[in-house]
């Protein structure tokens, strides 16, 4: 067997032939050649859209909002005064009844959080491990098609499952199982249901990301299938779990919809700030209480951050 | 046979393999669909204490056979034995076996010394002993003072060296070694293999090593069975693969082989069949004058190409009227420039030529 060893296109006459032109050159071009010799020009060019973004809509937005939270309402004209004063951030901090929602609050993103890891784990498990290749691409897009559903459909469907007379309660009937009705468990299991695929994604992707060689040499070690996911899989996986978390308890701590629809008196620091927007027209307070889960997801995150999670979102 | 004496004491007799391959064939994909046959019935002994390696190209089989072994794969049919114990649906962890991963499969988040202890820990033992058997595992592989480190912080050759202690600490009937040292440099793969096959000699523990690299089986192993489309192509001592090669394959294969057909054989023999001579057992003449005293045979030919490969070069010959042989010469070749193209002969003494069996 012999190689050819003339280049293609190097032949005499090119052109004439079909596939004997001569490969194109890279053209001269300025602009490139100036980014390519000037980083920070490049540098430059690549920040400026997404710090104007960031500043603009996200830093800009946030000093806003804290700086309405200063100011306060004048009750008779129903109008912003921009006297500045403590008075709304002192209130949603000392006031018992904004302490219990607070607290509330915390509690319901805590326990959805913790539904959503205990059920996402072994589903994430399933499938990246032990379905077939094909099965995996059909599960991913199960658990994403209800992201593509509208959450009031979502919300107002778990309505109907938990009315009395829904299909909760026709189901838990022969058990002997009541449904909760509109109340704060009924909060819970909604919020559980909406969030879980933001739980599910980032463990499935940890999951992803463990060899399967991994797996294989602690059972080869003499680890039973329950300890190698203690010892092994657990461990790899915290990061993952944490990203998971952040969505679940974040997305639940400034809640309002899912509340008001399913929650029948249930109040959260998120049917708080709406009820000020809209009925009690009162933005500096309302200001003042969506500082609360801004606070507490800040400090969330600081606590999170040395775990590694961040680098998972 | 294995059995228990008086003192409680499992004693094992020589006689037994310690791995018995009866039949063993796996399937992957349906039935009728798209089915593989990647190893398709393997009847094999190996004995205790043997340094055993599986020799084969890439999808021979011998990687399958290796995770059969192992437990990680389940056979389709046949039985696997494990020191006369039937093991054939156990799981992993059932199974005195252990692997050394061709990716080492060290845990990233665990520090060496607990990788090693691992082993140990899962099966209950105390803190201060596992600890204190993992330090001295490692010490034998000569990273008793990383202990302490994470496996992202080792260089390759490190890393090879703890999955290797990691495996022996929790002291397996039999060590299955998965391409162990093919992401290594040739430097260090060499002194490796001379350390692995001191390690097996001084522990007495069977290893059973599966490797791509026919120079590395040939090295290290007590035999080795060659592997081919599934199938064993032949089993045998070192010596016996490279000099009695059993089929094409396995000449081809292990070793560069010159194969000279059937027409070749009838012209200079006089019988029928095929058979290979060694690249190295081929001597060259430049001159083209064929030798023809007893015992020896000879063929002119064309050079066509030169490969220097440090200590010879190897020169491509076209022989008239036969196959294109590789010989290797050891001395200085005259007049480099003109060589390609030139008539040359060469020749071979009878007993050099390997005949391989007929219908392979």
């Amino acid at each position: 067997m012999s190689l050819n060893t003339q280049q293609p296109g190097t032949a005499a006459d090119p052109g004439t032939r079909p596939g004997t032109a001569a490969v194109p050159r890279a053209r001269k071009n300025s602009f490139s050649a100036l980014l390519n010799r000037t980083p920070r020009l490049r540098l430059a060019a690549l920040l400026t859209a997404p710090a104007g973004w960031l500043v603009l809509v996200y830093i800009a937005a946030l000093a806003a909002l804290l700086i309405t939270a200063l100011w306060t309402v004048d009750t008779f004209t129903g109008k912003v005064s921009t006297t500045w004063t403590f008075a709304n951030v002192i209130q949603v901090l000392t006031d018992p009844v904004y302490q219990i929602i607070t607290l509330r609050t915390i509690w319901i993103a805590l326990a959805v959080t913790i539904i959503d890891a205990v059920i996402a784990v072994p589903i994430a498990f399933f499938i990246a491990k032990v379905a077939t290749a094909h099965w995996q691409k059909i599960l991913v897009i199960a658990v994403l098609m209800p992201l593509w559903a509208s959450y009031l459909v979502k919300a107002y469907a778990w309505r109907n499952v938990l009315a009395s007379g829904g299909l909760l309660e026709w189901m838990g009937a022969p058990l002997g199982v009541a449904s909760p009705g509109y109340s704060e468990t009924a909060v819970i299991l909604t919020l559980a249901y909406i969030w879980l695929p933001y739980m599910i994604l980032p463990i499935h992707a940890g999951f992803e990301k463990v060899p399967n060689s991994l797996l294989e040499a602690s059972s080869d070690l003499g680890a039973k299938p329950l300890k190698t996911m203690r010892l092994v899989m657990l461990p790899i996986l915290v990061p993952s779990i944490i990203a998971g978390t952040i969505f679940t308890f974040s997305l639940s701590l400034g809640d309002y919809i899912t509340a008001q629809i399913v929650g029948g008196t249930t109040q959260m620091l998120g049917t708080v700030v709406y009820a000020n927007v809209g009925a009690a027209n009162n933005l500096p307070f309302a200001s003042a209480v969506s500082l609360v889960p801004i606070v507490i997801i800040m400090v969330y995150l600081f606590v999170v951050r040395r775990t590694g999670a961040l680098n998972n979102l | 046979m294995s059995q228990t004496t008086l003192s409680g004491v499992r004693e094992t007799t020589a006689e037994v393999p310690a791995i018995r391959l009866r039949n063993l064939t796996k399937t992957f994909g349906s039935k009728g669909f798209n089915e593989t046959r990647a190893v398709d019935g393997v009847d094999l002994d190996i004995r205790q204490g043997e340094f055993f390696s599986m020799l084969g190209p890439s999808g021979s089989g011998k990687t399958t056979v290796l995770r059969l072994i192992a437990g990680f794969e389940l056979p389709t049919s046949g039985t696997i034995e494990l020191e006369g114990a039937d093991v054939s649906g156990k799981a992993p962890f059932q199974r005195d076996v252990n692997t050394v991963f061709q990716d080492y499969a060290l845990f990233p988040h665990m520090s060496l010394v607990d990788n090693v202890a691992y082993g140990l820990r899962v099966r209950g033992m105390k803190k201060a002993e596992r600890r204190e058997r993992a330090i001295e595992s490692l010490e034998r592989v000569q990273l008793g003072k990383f202990m302490q480190r994470r496996p992202s912080q080792l260089s390759g050759g490190q890393r090879q060296r703890v999955a290797l202690a990691r495996a022996l600490v929790v002291e397996p009937k039999v060590l299955l070694l998965d391409e162990p040292l093919g992401a290594l440099d040739l430097k260090l793969r060499q002194q490796m293999q001379i350390e692995l096959k001191e390690l097996q000699r001084s522990l007495g523990i069977t290893f059973i090593f599966v490797t791509h690299d026919q120079e590395e089986a040939l090295t290290m192993s007590d035999r080795i069975g060659v592997f081919n489309n599934g199938k064993l192509a032949q089993i045998g001592t070192a010596h016996e693969i490279y000099q009695r090669p059993t089929g094409a394959f396995v000449a081809n294969f292990v070793g560069t082989s010159n194969l000279f057909g059937p027409d070749i054989a009838a012209s200079l023999y006089q019988r029928g069949g095929q058979f290979v001579v060694r690249p190295e057992r081929l001597t060259l003449d430049w001159t083209a004058s064929t030798a023809k005293h007893d015992g020896a045979a000879s063929l002119r030919g064309t050079v066509t190409s030169l490969v220097y490969v440090g200590h010879a070069t190897q020169v491509r010959v076209a022989l008239e009227g036969g196959p294109a042989v590789v010989v290797l010469v050891g001395s200085d070749l005259p007049d480099e420039a003109s060589v390609v193209g030139k008539t040359v002969s060469v020749s071979w003494l009878d007993r050099d030529a390997v005949w391989l069996p007929d219908g392979n």
